[in-house]
């Protein structure tokens, strides 16, 4: 009779049995989609620090940042003359350590020798600004003899007066380029900067190519200067050979040319320097206490670890992870407690209008309990209702959101004072770059991922609104008097 | 036997109180047949929630074959109900989302009796009322007369002792008011129940052997001549009437 009764009372009562069903559908759906969207910028936050640190890497160590002298002053200077012959091209590459900040490469011994440190490895990063262009000089006229003299570039007017000589022609065109550099243990390639790669076309360093004038570059920089394999190319004079196309896993890489170390070190300027030391420990459960110790043994370095630079995140990406976790979550209670309230109060008042069936059923001797379990009955099914809808409409909403993937922008650095990054090599303009050096800014794709846990919770939900609801419904339906009940309508 | 002994029901109405009964003293014995009449208002309704243990007495017992209803334990009371008293309303009262069948066990639900047992007594019920083709039937398909039917199905299937009726033919025409008490009647009259109707229709009240009348919370009797008491057997009812209770009588074993 129970089951008959219940799906003929629900059957009966659509309209009633949708509207409560939607009302806790709209809540569970809404957990669903802040659950599923945390979870994605969760995600998307692992990416940005993978990408800093490559796969396997537990921390950096990088140089306490000091503050900058008048003599490193990170500023790139270029030199070029002015040439009477507009055609002549000159080109001029400007290298610099990442943020002018660097370590003694056997730092990189030390940190391994360290209690907890699986493995270390250092890498040096740089940045390359290249300016390619002509200059050329002006030519001074007087204006009575129309004698040519030299002048300075701009072809200004040499004076006011009558007979001044006056520059004419002459002036400046340039292109500036910059892009990063890697320089790459070659014997320990599966940690550090390349690690987050794979090497799409051609092959990667040997371990013998510690001094070899080689080079692996990103897929999106060959691209744009158009290299393959085979081909070479020259920094600050130097000419490279490229042996492969590395294809970061996530977008978020930004080294442009990976070197042996070795030639990276040569061309900085920065001989048996790193910039950054990545390290793995051997229990990821101690990164806590491994960095501890590297702090105190090793003096003047920063060791930052993935939950610091998570720390650093900034950007819409952090806004939008704060507004998830914070707003989203309250929103999605807030909306949540509405409506098991809504349905509670909507069960409440079908009780109300069912006095005289209820009344009925205990003047013929049901009990209490017999009544109270078929109200909580018909809730539950309304609340398993409402489940299925707001996990449809949860995962409808979720797999929009994946859809769409909105573009995030998670900035990292800007907040650290206390020193670099995880070593990320990040491209900067010219003269910009011990501000790139200090935030690096990357795009990521926003998903929305749903997982079992919050499918479990949606349909938990669902049924603990269907108890409340009933609860509410079954305790009214049970202080029903059968003579009230009866007096109501007789 | 029912014993009722200064019966008094107050109700609370905002700040007014409601006297419905005034010590009311009634003695009905089984088999009796007893009719209430009054005025609206005037208790009747309140008397039959009474004696139905639908409801408490302010003061005063009601006592079913000895025990007061007034003084045990809902739980109890709830299952006195179920076991004992069958009851007919006005409205008829029947759960609109169920058919005939369905309504008829509701009945036996509290019971305990086994589904199939269940459909079968509530089927044979309903064959003795005249809806033997209307089992699968919901309320809204069948007409004033037939509803009220099932109701006298569904409060006999449990072959209670007691049959109380809250003016059972209060929505019916005028035809359809007479095959129900006379059914009502043949029903009572064969198979030894006790018997009480209330109802405001006079005509019907003029039938009983005892009438009860109520003005003000106050009662008092009338002894009309005729069979008072219910004495099991054919008898000199109608023919479409003595065939209801024949086949009614044979479903539950009376």
């Amino acid at each position: 009779m129970f089951g008959i009764y219940l799906k003929r009372e629900l059957s009966r009562r659509k309209k009633a049995a949708l509207v409560i069903a939607m009302g806790l559908a709209l809540g569970i759906a809404l957990v669903i989609t802040v659950n599923s969207v945390s979870a994605g910028m969760q995600q998307a936050q692992g990416k940005v620090l993978k990408s800093l640190y490559g796969l396997g890497t537990d921390m950096t160590v990088t140089k306490a940042r000091t503050a900058p002298t008048s003599s490193s002053s990170g500023r790139p200077k270029f030199d070029f003359d002015a040439k009477s012959d507009s055609s002549t091209t000159q080109s001029s590459d400007r290298v610099m350590t990442q943020g002018g900040q660097s370590l003694k490469s056997s730092l990189v011994t030390e940190v391994a020798a360290q209690k907890g440190v699986a493995s270390a490895v250092g890498a040096l990063s740089l940045n390359v600004t290249k300016v390619d262009g002509s200059f050329t000089q002006g030519k001074a006229k007087s204006s009575t003899s129309n004698s040519g003299q030299q002048g300075g570039p701009g072809g200004q007017n040499g004076g006011g007066s009558t007979g001044a000589p006056q520059v004419q022609g002459g002036g400046a065109s340039f292109d500036v380029n910059s892009y990063s550099v890697a320089g790459v243990d070659v014997t320990h390639q599966d940690l550090g900067p390349l690690a987050t790669s794979k090497i799409t076309t051609g092959k990667t360093f040997t371990a013998a190519q510690t001094s070899a004038k080689v080079a692996v570059l990103s897929k999106s920089y060959a691209k744009q200067n158009k290299y393959t394999v085979g081909k070479t190319f020259k920094i600050s004079g130097t000419k490279y050979t490229v042996i492969g196309i590395a294809t970061p896993d996530s977008s978020e890489s930004t080294t442009d040319v990976y070197l042996p170390l070795k030639q990276a070190q040569t061309l900085g300027d920065a001989k048996n320097k790193v910039t950054t030391i990545y390290v793995k420990a051997t229990d990821s459960k101690q990164i806590a206490t491994v960095k501890a110790t590297i702090q105190k043994n090793i003096s003047g370095t920063t060791v930052t670890t993935s939950a610091d630079l998570a720390d650093t995140v900034s950007g819409s990406l952090s806004t939008a992870s704060n507004l998830a976790t914070s707003v989203g979550k309250w929103l999605s209670i807030a909306v949540l407690i509405a409506a098991f309230l809504v349905a509670a109060l909507l069960t409440s008042s079908a009780v109300s209008r069912r006095v005289r069936e209820f009344g009925t059923l205990k003047a013929l001797g049901w009990p209490s309990r017999k009544v109270t379990r078929q109200v909580v009955g018909e809730s539950i099914v309304n609340g398993l209702l409402g489940g299925v809808l707001g996990i449809a409409l949860g995962l409808g909403a979720a797999y929009t959101v994946t859809a769409i993937s909105p573009k995030l922008t998670a900035e990292l650095g800007s907040t650290g004072g206390g020193g670099g990054m995880g070593g990320g090599p990040g491209g900067g303009g010219p003269g910009q770059q011990a501000a790139s050096a200090a935030k690096n800014t990357i795009d990521i794709a926003l998903t929305a991922p749903v997982s079992v846990t919050t499918i479990a919770l949606a349909a938990g939900l669902a049924i603990t609104g269907g108890l409340i609801a009933g609860a509410m419904g079954g305790w009214r339906a049970s202080r029903m008097r059968p003579a009230d009940a009866l007096r109501s309508v007789s | 036997m029912y014993k009722l002994t200064g019966v008094t029901k107050r109700y609370t109405r905002g700040k007014e109180t409601v006297e419905a009964l005034r010590g009311v003293d009634l003695t009905i014995e089984d088999g009796d047949q007893l009719v209430i009449q009054g005025p609206t208002g005037g208790g009747k309704s309140t008397l039959l929630q009474m004696i139905g243990g639908l409801d408490r007495p302010t003061s005063g017992s009601v006592e079913l074959d000895g025990v007061d209803l007034a003084s045990i334990s809902e739980a109890k009371l709830t299952r006195l109900r179920a076991e004992k008293i069958g009851i007919i309303f006005q409205s008829f009262n029947l759960i609109p989302t169920l058919t005939a069948q369905e309504n008829v066990e509701t009945a036996l639900v509290p019971l305990g009796v086994k589904p199939a047992e269940r459909r079968e007594r509530a089927a044979e019920a309903l064959r003795s009322v005249g809806l033997g083709e209307r089992l699968t039937h919901v309320p809204t398909e069948l007409s004033g007369g037939q509803q009220q039917r099932v109701a006298i199905a569904r409060a006999l299937v449990k072959k209670p002792k007691v049959l109380l009726a809250d003016e059972p033919t209060g929505n019916l025409d005028e035809g359809t008011r007479d095959d129900i008490v006379g059914l009502l009647e043949g029903l009572w009259h064969e198979y030894g129940l006790t018997f009480i109707m209330v109802t405001h229709d006079s005509s019907i009240a003029r039938r009983a052997p005892r009438l009860a009348t109520i003005k003000a919370g106050q009662i008092s009797l009338t002894e009309q001549g005729g069979a008072r008491r219910a004495t099991p057997g054919p008898s000199a009812q109608a023919p479409e009437q003595q065939q209801y209770a024949q086949q009614f009588g044979a479903a539950q074993g009376y």
